[in-house]
């Protein structure tokens, strides 16, 4: 693999937490990367597959397919966007091996940004100074789907002045789930008080993240709650000197 | 989603005690499984996974064959076994074996396929008393409800509650320690046990080779349910099926670990056929009814039949953070949590309740401690597909299609899709700080369900297209 990296930001990091994307970039070019953004990027089309939308989602997918046809290496700032191409785009297109051979091949290509720092580029000190006490959130999809679990925690491990505090449990769902948030509010509300009860209990200032969308819900309902603790995305905590 | 769904679920979230009922009992049956297939504990326990889903794939490809096996081996041994398409073929049966024998009373194991059939309700109201023998399902028929969970099914009840239950219906003095009411509940079900004409089990595994019904509890009252009435019927679904005895060996590793966190329930019962001569017990008669009722729709289905590998464990519910949250009562049938949300919809019809596949975060818990390894979260995106599309032949929501089908288009056009994002900004509140609430025109659909519970965050100044291309 050369050294050529391109970006897929996310939806969801385009259009509510640019600088997420920025920073990421950012930690990718001192590690010596070139990065590209492919500018007809959108999104994944997981919201349409989760919501039972099959044939939408595979319209988005194929829109996806054809930006990122060209990229040797993709990385993103997501575990569950990374893990819907990863693994369900498969799914989608079972019915057409041709559609099929590229997806398995986009497969091999595409990673969640912790996982490409400890694996790809090998390194888990990137440099990065935060003099603060964290907590890390694991989201469901990046540690089940794609089994990611140490390589944020090595990556956090080399922060100088940062102190990463586990909450119990750390590995249970945030409650946000896509259009379940919305669709199942009140449940979903439950979910991220029990959440954030976790987080308060570790007397961190920081919640770390490796998706936005867990981290929205997360200070969304910290914030609801008057609390002054922050969400950061890994990239974020990365790109801190 | 129906009204009642959201009722329910609003209802149990409300309810303090029952949350904290819930959330308690739930934790330690789930830490006390964790401890027992923790590396050290079980280094195997990976591969016993793989082994039973292994096992259970082939059985549920192969259940014709294991079926008829099944029921040459429990014909050998002096059995018979009756098949049945539904609940009213369950309840015609009993019922006619009850009047045959002037059968009055009938005392009953736990067994959630014969809840799944209403089958109490339908043997009294042709006049029979049908009796729950498991402490927990007793109380629960006390109660006239449907069991909260599948393994514990009076979870949600307190000592408080279960006291003055009995106050109420055994017309007995108020009781608040759990062992007295358990002797109050033992002494009341031992006349029953010697008194009744017939015992009705389900089963855990129905062993092919051996015509073998095996069933695990902790209470003995499986033992006296099948042994000391002249009669035993085990009710089970076809999909019990395992092919050899040896496979019990890694099925009673998991289901004891996976259910309560024990290395094996207190008692497992193998039974095959009635007493022979020269035994001292069992029953005279032995009869298997092998229920269908909406099984056999699933078997052609390569994507969704592992549903039939369940082993009713209720491991997936313990670990569910949003079971957690609901509770049983809220599912809108006997099986709850994960396991009730995929197998519901496929044995009743996605439009019994169309939410119902879509009450979870995916968040993917179950699919970790499933001991057979279904993919439950891949079954329920599946059944997701399978409502929207039933909703489009029904023509029923479809603003939220055409919703999904402005996504698509929009997510295909980039510099629409760019357009937007940037007219949605222009519109948002000012500032940067964390938006508590909108101006009332804006405060509808999905943004006021959002903010019903929850801040929502700022619109930035500029996209990351439009920051990366002024860098």
């Amino acid at each position: 693999m050369g050294n050529r990296v391109s970006l897929f930001v996310t939806c969801i990091v385009d259009q509510l937490f640019p600088k997420v994307g920025m920073d990421m970039a950012d930690v990718l070019e001192r590690l010596g990367y070139q990065v590209d953004f492919p500018e007809n990027q959108t999104c994944c089309g997981q919201p349409a597959f989760n919501s039972g939308y099959r044939a939408e989602a595979r319209t988005v997918a194929r829109h996806f397919l054809a930006t990122f046809e060209s990229s040797e290496c993709i990385v993103a700032p997501s575990g569950s966007c990374t893990s819907m191409v990863a693994h369900h785009f498969a799914e989608l297109f079972q019915k057409e091996p041709e559609t099929l051979a590229r997806v398995h091949s986009l497969e091999k290509r595409i990673w969640e940004f912790s996982t490409f720092l400890t694996e790809v580029a090998g390194v888990d000190d990137v440099g990065a100074r935060l003099d603060d006490v964290v907590t890390f959130h694991d989201s469901c999809h990046g540690l089940r789907e794609l089994g990611i679990q140490a390589a944020p925690r090595r990556l956090l491990a080399r922060v100088r002045g940062l102190e990463l505090r586990e909450m119990q449990p750390a590995e249970e769902c945030c409650g946000f789930g896509g259009t379940f948030a919305v669709k199942f509010a009140e449940l979903s509300g439950a979910m991220a008080r029990t959440k954030i009860d976790a987080i308060l209990g570790t007397g961190a200032n920081t919640v770390v993240g490796l998706d936005v969308s867990c981290l929205m819900q997360i200070q969304g309902a910290l914030s609801r709650a008057g609390s002054k603790v922050r969400t950061m995305h890994l990239a974020e905590v990365l790109a801190s000197r | 989603m129906s009204v009642e769904f959201d009722r329910k679920i609003h209802d149990t979230l409300a309810d303090a005690d029952l949350q904290l009922a819930i959330y308690t009992a739930t934790a330690r049956l789930k830490d006390k499984r964790i401890e027992t297939v923790a590396p050290d504990a079980l280094p195997d326990y990976q591969e016993l996974r793989t082994q039973a889903n292994a096992v259970k794939k082939h059985t549920i490809e192969n259940l014709d064959y294991y079926l008829e096996e099944f029921e040459r081996n429990v014909e050998a041994h002096g059995g018979k076994v009756v098949y049945a398409k539904d609940g009213t073929e369950v309840a015609d049966f009993v019922l006619a074996l009850a009047k045959d024998r002037g059968a009055r009373l009938i005392v009953k194991s736990k067994s959630m396929t014969t809840e799944e059939v209403d089958l109490n309700e339908r043997l009294e109201h042709n006049g029979l008393e049908s009796v729950e023998t498991d402490l927990g399902e007793y109380i629960v028929q006390l109660a006239h409800e449907r069991p909260y969970h599948i393994v514990a099914p009076a979870l949600h009840l307190t000592r408080y509650d279960v006291a003055d239950l009995f106050t109420k219906r055994l017309n007995v003095p108020r009781e608040t320690v759990i062992e007295k009411q358990t002797a109050i509940a033992r002494s009341v079900l031992r006349q029953k046990f010697l008194a009744a004409d017939i015992g009705i089990s389900g089963a855990n595994f129905l062993v092919a080779d051996s015509g073998a019904v095996v069933l695990v509890e902790n209470e003995g009252n499986i033992r006296l349910t099948t042994s000391a009435p002249k009669i035993h019927i085990a009710i089970a679904g076809i999909e019990k099926m395992i092919p050899r005895a040896q496979d019990l060996a890694t099925f009673l590793k998991l289901l004891g670990r996976s259910g309560t966190g024990q290395l094996l329930t207190v008692y497992t019962s193998f039974l095959s056929g009635p007493r022979r001569s020269g035994e001292t017990d069992g029953p005279d008669e032995f009869y298997v009814v092998l229920l269908d009722n909406g099984r056999t729709r699933l078997l052609p289905d390569r994507g969704k039949r592992q549903s039939l590998y369940c082993i009713r464990c209720g491991a997936c519910l313990n670990a569910c953070p949003v079971y957690r949250k609901i509770g049983g009562h809220s599912f809108p049938w006997v099986y709850s949590g994960p396991i009730g949300a995929i197998i519901t919809p496929q044995f009743m019809g996605v439009s019994h309740e169309p939410g119902l596949p879509f009450a979870s975060s995916l968040c993917g818990a179950c699919a970790e401690v499933c001991p057979v390894k279904i993919d439950i979260p891949k079954v329920l995106l599946e059944l997701r597909s399978d409502v929207t599309k039933a909703e489009a032949r029904e023509k029923r929501n479809r603003l939220e299609k055409l919703a999904f089908r402005a996504f698509a288009w929009l997510m295909t056009h980039p510099r629409l899709y760019e357009m937007a994002g940037r007219l949605a900004a222009s519109v948002a509140p000012p500032g940067s700080g964390w938006i508590r609430g909108v101006p009332a025109p804006m405060n509808i659909g999905p943004l006021r369900a959002w903010l019903s519970q929850r801040d929502l965050p700022p619109a930035p100044a500029r996209s990351f297209r439009e920051m990366w291309r002024r860098r």
